[in-house]
């Protein structure tokens, strides 16, 4: 029983494609199988989005002790039909001197780019839309041509805010970029494969019946996913990284000559990178659709996978709603002086547990390197700023 | 399938390609050069060299793209203008393919029968790597760090003055 309705979604795929079977010739049978899994992952995640940007404000209402929005349907949840159909009708507007090409190609890229990389995550048992031995490798492969898109943007629309905006953008995404993929090398170093699904099968064990062998429980590993998750902020452009789009200072960054239904898609954009991000994090590190807990394996592992998500993007809301925005010098400073050494550590630490034999001494001299480094990254760094007046460099 | 697979691949990296080497503004080009690396990235899956592809669209659309219009943008002010064509370009191109197409038709590898080519796993190429091919690696990583402490070195210098 738990077993079908495990495997519900695969079953229906396969009806789905029954009629075809043994009728019509391979490739077609592929293509359509592709398709099948193509609309599933758009369907899911646009629902999601819709979802998540009603939520999103209801919670930051919540913490900003207002209601938020309660006034389109049941509890405000039919704000995202409303929202959409705002957008689509609002106006068009193209700058006179905009890159006519370049200004219309550059949501199209973003958006795509973070759809592919929703792609290669495993959402549950043989759920994986598509199956590639360097799954790991084609989602930094696509993410990285987010920064060329951002760009486009940037360039495209012929303004300064838009230009300074793409300019921050691809600052922090390039610094930040290293530690998001060095702190995932460690998980692939000891797992010993760049597949999604051999990354999952890896956490499937339980110590003494019931502490999951998922990578965050290692020292190693919390480390890598704090640092993963940070990063991930970065990449998604949310505060208190959300520099590039700082309203404050200049508009809306890349996005400021955009309206209507291309605004829309950046925003769109924007959310599934989040999710994409968020899903990598819980395949590395949180057992992807593993159950915590063995006697819970009945609970199908879909529910388990979105379960996870749903409280990273908590967090993400969370962040939002607790930190303000954070200078670029400081950004950068951050970016180089701490996470990437940190991130270093991870590698170091990691192959200090698997040569200890991944028990509990491995376990404690991992932690030490990791806590040896930390310190003497506090110490060195001189974090503890006496209060002094500031000095300004560029204004009076 | 295969065949018209790689005509369509192939056609697509021509046009961009020469749409790069012709286009007389010069971000267009730089963005048409980016379309081509995707394109050559698209004949390496063809040729079932997975891996190799995934670090073309990595490196090449991700780093070098990027790099190549982040140049033009902080070094030329006249980005926008159309510029001349230039036919010494053309004469170099054409050494150079040459050059590399008498390389290619003289090496060994080329005259063997080819065999039926096996899809390596990316668990072989890294083996290999570390295997027997861990001198060159290294080499690389020293030349690479070099390079990059030289950057740092010359941005600190340009602070002092």
């Amino acid at each position: 029983m738990a077993r079908s309705v495990d495997q519900i979604f695969i079953h229906a795929k396969e009806w789905l494609l029954s009629p075809l079977a043994g009728r019509a010739p391979d490739w077609v049978i592929q293509i359509t199988s592709s398709l099948i899994n193509i609309a599933a992952v758009l369907g899911v995640f646009l629902t999601l989005f819709a979802l998540i940007s009603v939520l999103e404000r209801k919670i930051l209402g919540r913490m900003q002790n207002r209601y938020g929005p309660n006034r389109v349907g049941p509890f405000g949840l039919l704000q995202p039909v409303a929202d959409g159909i705002k957008m689509l009708i609002k106006e068009d507007i193209v700058p006179a001197r905009a890159d006519k090409v370049v200004h219309f190609l550059a949501p199209i890229v973003v958006a795509a780019a973070a759809i592919l990389a929703l792609g290669v995550i495993p959402y549950g048992r043989n759920m994986t839309p598509f199956v590639i031995d360097g799954g790991i490798l084609f989602f930094f492969a696509v993410g990285s041509t987010t920064e060329l898109a951002v760009f486009m943007a940037g360039w495209g629309s012929n303004n300064k805010f838009s230009m300074l905006g793409a300019m921050r953008a691809i600052a922090q995404m390039i610094s930040y970029e290293l530690p998001l993929i060095i702190t995932v090398l460690p998980v692939v170093m000891v797992v010993g494969s760049l597949n999604p699904d051999k990354i999952v099968f890896a956490q499937k064990y339980y110590s003494f019946g019931f502490v999951p062998h998922w990578f965050v429980l290692t020292p190693w590993g919390a480390t890598a996913f704090i640092l993963f998750f940070v990063s991930g902020l970065v990449e998604s452009n949310r505060t208190p990284f959300d520099v590039p789009e700082g309203e404050s200072e200049i508009v809306a960054g890349h996005m400021t000559e955009y309206s209507g239904f291309k605004y829309a898609t950046f925003f769109m954009a924007e959310y599934l990178g989040m999710f994409a991000v968020s899903g990598l994090a819980v395949t590395l590190f949180l057992g992807g659709w593993r159950a915590p807990l063995p006697w819970l394996a009945f609970i199908p592992s879909y529910a388990w996978f979105f379960a996870k998500l749903s409280v990273l993007l908590f967090v993400f809301i969370w962040i939002r709603g607790t930190l303000p925005r954070i200078r670029v010098d400081q950004m950068m400073n951050f970016a180089w002086k701490f996470m990437l050494p940190m991130a270093f550590t991870c590698l170091v630490s990691a192959a200090v547990w698997h040569y200890a034999g991944r028990r509990l001494s491995g376990w404690l001299w991992s932690f030490a390197v990791v806590a040896l480094v930390y310190l003497a990254l506090s110490l060195f760094l001189d974090t503890r700023k006496k209060f002094t007046p500031r000095t300004y460099r560029f204004a009076e | 399938m295969n065949t018209i697979a790689f005509t369509i691949v192939a056609i697509f990296t021509l046009t961009f390609a020469l749409a790069a080497a012709t286009n007389p503004r010069l971000m267009h080009a730089a963005l048409s050069f980016a379309v081509m690396f995707l394109a050559i990235a698209a004949s390496f899956f063809l040729l079932g060299a997975e891996f190799v592809g995934l670090v073309q669209v990595f490196v090449y659309v991700g780093a070098v793209a990027v790099l190549i219009v982040f140049t033009i943008l902080l070094t030329r002010r006249d980005a926008e203008k159309a510029r001349g064509f230039n036919w010494s370009g053309v004469v170099i191109a054409i050494a150079v393919f040459a050059g590399l197409v008498w390389a290619i038709m003289k090496s060994a590898s080329v005259s063997v029968a080819p065999s039926v080519i096996k899809a390596l796993t990316v668990k072989q190429i890294g083996v290999a790597l570390m295997g027997s091919y861990v001198w060159p690696l290294l080499c690389v990583g020293v030349l690479l760090t070099a390079a990059l402490i030289g950057a740092l070195i010359l941005v600190i210098e340009d602070k002092r003055q």
